[in-house]
């Protein structure tokens, strides 16, 4: 069984800024991402396999999440084809194939929807483009309701604010209810109510993973640093990916936390029960597994008696625990209502470095030229800090404050404009390489842009999912694997800690 | 879906990680790399050797970087490093060099 990726060619850079592609139709139609196994979908509440009336289950399914969820309906009752959001999936941009324009890929459910709920296409559905629900339409489904990141950036360019990621996550809803669930998120999930994260880290190894990075900050600072775990009566819990205790660069991001921690003089605690900030039970749609795996934290923060929850560097957890975790799990009356509830890793430190309380020698930085890859989640689902645009501005601040080389790419590529890294929304998963590397292509090109115009050659992201995807498609397009960074890398890079032994010292 | 190991049919799933954990072999991690187009040489070996070792203790491959300090003070620095490991495991220590050691595939956003 050869690497899933290595039977592709390597994509060509579009000319930046990035060009429109001629369409080529069914160019990703064969892309499948592998089925979930019954246990996986049993484990989450769903049928193991394809239910005999699995036609009739999914009607209904569509009609119960129409009535429940009303933005759901307009979404598909408001669309003019207009044609503003064709142009703006990064799957569109590098697939070429027109069902991955937004547009089209609400029209496979929306079609559907028109047929059994509206009066035209029950009766008349060749004039209103209605169509039967069949098995291939199901198939079609899965097909490119997994090429959607559900990264909303067509939902900016949509007149009528229609969102194409409430769309796919009700898809993904539907196709799980009938019994025909994705492995790679299914998997996860079910993993996560068993161990208490997605990675399947146990409380043993989580503790010796983290002894192992307090040696490394004790080798590197002369600092004893800690990361503390299951600690009652800290005052803050920190739920951050477990992806920070197992991959790079992630795990340099979760050193620069605690060096910030350690710095503030702050007392903090992981938890082994809720080692999780990810949430996939939204890029599932469902309503239930999202507020389980939310529950975890919430019961977390009430074993350990904290008085904050800070999230580290996640996206779509950010998303989650921005916008939902108080109607997901709250209320959260028992935690000190003087700060965010919750707060952001990189809100945290903004406030230790304008404070001064943070020592920082920039220079420490100055190899580096960097650039900020805006996370779809945070941009477009989130805030931070007291001011508009705090989700763009606040990392952008962190990341001034420890270096002195910055430069942002083209205005079009980020902020609220901001490209998904290609592996967003469930799909980072190696059987979608060949659409995680043709995904990425915008992105790949606007950086290239910058490489080449200022020298940039650091890209700081402050999620999980963008972290790996980066790592792992960025030498596709010639950068090395480490041009990703996490944001508190950098920052761990500048703080000067107390009592740390700088090759100043040793001079 | 299953490798020949000597006329003996080893399950594996869709990405050639073996079902049964108990079924890992020395013949069968050859096998594994003959299918992903690794040649196994000292290094490759060490790796998959600690791997195993680390998982028996903890159930779950190792972060990266506390494979990459184990061999960097078993063989060297020269070896224990993360550019090496990718030319060791060009589809990443992590997953490839799981696939061979007979460990499940490290699941998550790594």
């Amino acid at each position: 069984m050869a690497p899933l990726d290595d039977k592709k060619d390597v994509p060509m850079f579009s000319d930046y800024p990035q060009q429109i592609p001629k369409i080529e139709c069914g160019a990703s139609l064969d892309t499948d991402t592998f089925k979930a196994y019954p246990e996986h979908n049993e484990a989450l509440g769903f049928p193991g396999e394809l239910l005999p009336n699995w036609k009739e289950v999914a009607i209904a399914k569509m009609g119960e999440l129409a009535k429940k969820n009303r933005a759901f309906q307009v979404y598909l009752d408001a669309c003019v084809k207009c044609g503003a959001c064709t142009d703006k999936c990064q799957y569109f941009l590098g697939t070429s194939d027109p069902k991955n324009m937004p547009v089209a890929r609400q029209d496979l459910l929306r079609s559907v929807y028109r047929r059994y709920f509206t009066f035209a296409g029950k009766y008349f559905p060749w004039l209103v483009g209605a169509r039967d629900l069949t098995k291939e339409v199901l198939d079609e489904w899965y097909t490119y309701y997994h090429q959607c990141s559900q990264c909303r950036r067509c939902a900016v360019a949509c007149p009528y604010g229609i969102d194409t990621a409430e769309i796919s996550m009700a898809a993904r809803e539907i196709l799980d209810s009938v019994g025909v669930g994705q492995k790679y998120c299914n998997e996860i999930i079910a993993k996560l109510k068993k161990t208490g994260n997605n990675l399947g880290l146990n409380p043993k190894a989580l503790r010796a993973t983290l002894e192992d990075m307090e040696e490394d900050l004790l080798d590197e600072t002369g600092v004893e640093v800690k990361i503390p775990l299951d600690v009652k009566g800290a005052d803050i819990l920190l739920i951050t990916p477990s992806a920070d205790f197992f991959a790079e660069p992630h795990i340099e991001g979760l050193m620069g936390y605690a060096k910030v921690f350690h710095s503030a003089g702050v007392s903090w605690t992981l938890s082994s029960y809720a080692s999780e900030a990810a949430n996939f039970g939204m890029f599932i749609g469902s309503y239930e597994n999202m507020r389980e795996v939310s529950w975890r934290i919430r019961q977390a923060a009430k074993d350990l008696g904290v008085k904050r929850i800070i999230f580290g560097e996640c996206g779509h957890a950010w998303r989650v625990a921005y916008s939902f975790l108080n109607t997901l799990a709250g209320p959260f009356d028992f935690l000190d209502q003087n700060y965010p509830i919750p707060q952001h890793i990189l809100e945290f430190t903004l406030d230790e470095i304008e404070s001064g309380r943070l020592k920082i020698d920039k220079s420490r930085n100055d190899e580096h030229v960097v650039t900020f890859h805006d996370s779809c989640n945070v941009a477009r689902g989130s805030a931070m800090g007291d001011k508009e645009g705090g989700q763009f501005d606040v990392p952008r601040a962190v990341l001034k404050a420890v270096c002195n080389n910055f430069h942002d790419m083209e205005r079009d590529t980020i902020r609220e404009n901001t490209f998904c890294c290609g592996g967003g929304g469930g799909l980072l998963t190696d059987d979608l390489m060949d659409l995680r590397i043709k995904g990425a292509k915008p992105r790949m090109t606007a950086l290239k842009q910058v490489a080449d115009e200022h020298g940039v050659n650091k890209m700081v992201a402050i999620c999980a999912i963008c972290k790996t995807q980066f790592a792992k498609v960025m030498p596709k397009y010639g950068f090395d694997m480490d041009t990703i960074q996490s944001a508190h890398q950098l920052v761990a890079n500048a703080v000067i800690l107390d009592g740390q032994e700088t090759e100043d010292d040793a001079e | 879906m299953a490798y020949d190991v000597n006329g003996t049919a080893v399950e594996h799933d869709e990405e050639g990680y073996i079902t049964n954990l108990s079924d890992w072999s020395q013949e069968l991690a050859g096998v594994i790399a003959q299918a992903e187009e690794i040649e196994m040489t000292d290094e490759h070996w060490a790796v998959v050797n600690f791997l195993r070792d680390y998982y028996e203790e903890y159930q779950i491959a190792p972060a990266v970087r506390v494979l990459i300090k184990a061999i960097k003070k078993s063989m060297g620095p020269e070896v224990g490093n993360n550019k090496y490991m990718y030319e060791l495991f060009p589809y990443g220590p992590a997953k490839q060099a799981c696939k061979i050691a007979g460990l499940p595939k490290p699941t998550g956003c790594v």
